[in-house]
C-alpha cells in the first residue's frame, strides 16, 4: 500500500469514526455524548474533503511538494453544510443537557426515563 | 508527508483524550485541539476556505458553547457502569472498522481524475443555492430551538399585566 496523503487521511477518518463510536457506546454523560458526536462529524467532514481531493487534485504552482490546493468540487460545499448542521446539533444537544440538568439534576442518560420499570 | 502523518497522529491522540478524560472541561479543550488539527488537515487537502470555517466554528464557537454549557450544568463525572460493556464495545468497534477497511481498500488505488477549475464561491452561490437555503433554515431552527429550550417562564399573555395591576 502506498503511503500518501490519501491513505493517511483515510486512516485518520477511520480512527476518528472508531473513537467516536466507542465514546458513544461507553459514555453515559450527555455532554460527553455531544463530544463524541462532534468527533464523528470531524471524520465525516474530512471524508468529504478527501473525496473532493481525489476527484480533482490541483497541485500548487508555488510549491514543488505534493501538497494540493484548490480541490474544487461539490464536496467542499457539502462539507460546509455539514459544519453548519453539526454546529446546530452541538448547540441543541448542549441546550438539552442544560435543561435536563435543571429538571432531573443529572446528566446521566440512564436516569432520564420517567417510565416505571 | 511527515507533517501529514504527525497531524493525523495528533488528531487521533487528541480525540482519544477527549473521550477518556474524566473532566468535561478538559474533554472540551481536547475536542478544540482535534478541531484545530482537523482544520490543518483540511487545509493540506486543498480546501483553505473550509479549513478557516472549521477552525473558527469548530475550534472557536463550539468550544465556547461547551465551556458555557459545562459552566451552567456543572461537572458531573459519572463513574457508574456504561450501558454497553467495554468488551462488547471493543468487539463492535473492531467489526465496524474491519468492514470499513474492507470496503475502502479497493478505492485506495483510485486514479485521480481532473475536473474543470471552477471557483468554490461559484459552485456555492450558483449551483448549490439550495444548500444555502438549507443552511439558513438550519440556523433559524437551531436558534428557535435553543430559545425554546432555554426559556424558563411561561410566555406573557397580553392583558395579564393589567389584571395583575388591577388585583
Amino acid at each position: 500500500m502506498q503511503l500518501n496523503i490519501t491513505t493517511i487521511t483515510l486512516v485518520a477518518i477511520l480512527g476518528l469514526a472508531a473513537i467516536a463510536f466507542y465514546g458513544l457506546l461507553i459514555s453515559r454523560n450527555m455532554i460527553k455524548l455531544v463530544v463524541a458526536l462532534q468527533i464523528l462529524v470531524k471524520g465525516a467532514i474530512l471524508a468529504f474533503i478527501l473525496a473532493g481531493n481525489i476527484q480533482a487534485p490541483v497541485t500548487s504552482a508555488s510549491t514543488s511538494q505534493a501538497v494540493t490546493y484548490g480541490a474544487i468540487s461539490d464536496a467542499q460545499t457539502l462539507a460546509l453544510t455539514i459544519i453548519v448542521a453539526d454546529t446546530i446539533v452541538a448547540v441543541l444537544g448542549l441546550a438539552f443537557a442544560v435543561q435536563i440538568r435543571r429538571r432531573f439534576g443529572t446528566l446521566d442518560i440512564k436516569a432520564l426515563t420517567t417510565l416505571k420499570r | 508527508m511527515v507533517w501529514q502523518m504527525l497531524i493525523a497522529i495528533g488528531i487521533l491522540a487528541s480525540a482519544v483524550l477527549a473521550i477518556i478524560s474524566k473532566r468535561l472541561l478538559v474533554s472540551a479543550i481536547w475536542l478544540a485541539l482535534t478541531s484545530a488539527l482537523t482544520a490543518l488537515m483540511i487545509y493540506l487537502l486543498g480546501a483553505p476556505q473550509i479549513a478557516v470555517i472549521e477552525l473558527s466554528v469548530g475550534a472557536g464557537l463550539v468550544t465556547v458553547l461547551f465551556v458555557f454549557a459545562i459552566n451552567i450544568a456543572g461537572e458531573e463525572p459519572i463513574e457508574i457502569r456504561s450501558l454497553v460493556s467495554k468488551p462488547v464495545a471493543w468487539v463492535l468497534l473492531v467489526v465496524a472498522a474491519g468492514l470499513a477497511i474492507y470496503m475502502l481498500l479497493p478505492t485506495l488505488g483510485l486514479v485521480p481524475t481532473t475536473s474543470p477549475d471552477i471557483a468554490t464561491a461559484s459552485i456555492l452561490w450558483n449551483q448549490r443555492y439550495l444548500d444555502i437555503l438549507l443552511q439558513i433554515a438550519i440556523f433559524f431552527s437551531g436558534v428557535l430551538g435553543v430559545l425554546g429550550l432555554l426559556s424558563d417562564g411561561k410566555p406573557r399573555v397580553a392583558g395579564e399585566e393589567e389584571e395583575q395591576h388591577a388585583a
